[in-house]
């Protein structure tokens, strides 16, 4: 019998994953418009708040929702609209590499306040 | 006996092209391509963060790069973007838990949830500006 491999079981982890990294990242919005500092921005202020250890950890846990939150939102996306297996294949690595990437630059970033 | 084949032919794709889209499917393609539009533009929001955060001259070229109206108006794009995809995302876990699903909820909350993106994206782009 010929079988087409789509992959199983990631159904349910996944959308319940989509939505825990939402509500962190709703979270993290609104705690972050309340530590902006008021008035005038400047270097210090804006350096202090994100040097702040339950910023970092707050921010780091933001990133860590971003990778996951977007990743199986546009491996979804190559799903829907991209019917070549090997091209899709592709693609979803290319995004696991990019977030993961660009995750590590974040981590960079914060650390090296 | 029946073709077992048949079953397995997974995922499906229907083309739905023809179909005149109602308020909540208009929702729910800007929620995927805001969402698109986060994933191509996280990579200069990093560039933004590392620039702002590295120095004090860092800093001060961060204040000159965002104040340039040839970069005010993608970020206000990108800034859109967020606060529609955030709105829609509340939406969708409402609707999730069982709340606002009747047809005229339904509408009624995607047609607050392109205003409330709007308005939030105007709000914040005039205190940026």
């Amino acid at each position: 019998m010929k079988r087409i491999i789509v992959g199983a079981h990631y159904g349910l982890r996944d959308w319940l994953a989509q939505r825990v990294t939402a509500l962190v990242m709703l979270a993290y919005t609104l705690v972050l418009v309340l530590a902006l500092p008021r008035g005038e921005l400047t270097y210090t202020a804006w350096k202090t708040m994100f040097a702040h250890e339950w910023m970092r950890f707050a921010t780091f846990l933001f990133a860590a929702s971003i990778l996951i939150h977007a990743w199986i939102g546009v491996r979804n996306i190559w799903m829907d609209y991209c019917k070549h297996t090997g091209l899709r294949l592709a693609l979803e690595i290319a995004t696991i590499l990019w977030l993961v990437g660009c995750a590590g630059w974040a981590m960079q970033i914060l650390w090296r306040i | 006996m029946p073709d077992l084949t048949a079953k397995k032919r997974r995922p499906l794709w229907f083309n739905l092209s023809p179909l005149n889209l109602p308020i909540p499917g208009l929702v729910s393609i800007s929620h995927r391509v805001s969402g698109a539009l986060l994933f191509l533009g996280l990579i200069w929001f990093l560039f933004l963060l590392d620039m702002s955060l590295g120095s004090e001259a860092g800093f001060a070229r961060f204040q000159a790069y965002v104040a340039h109206p040839v970069v005010k108006i993608p970020m206000l794009v990108f800034l859109w973007a967020y606060l529609h995809h955030l709105c829609a995302g509340v939406r969708h876990l409402l609707l999730d838990i069982g709340k606002g699903v009747d047809l005229a909820t339904a509408r009624m909350s995607a047609f607050a949830v392109f205003i409330a993106g709007l308005a939030l994206t105007a709000f914040i782009g005039a205190k940026l500006w």
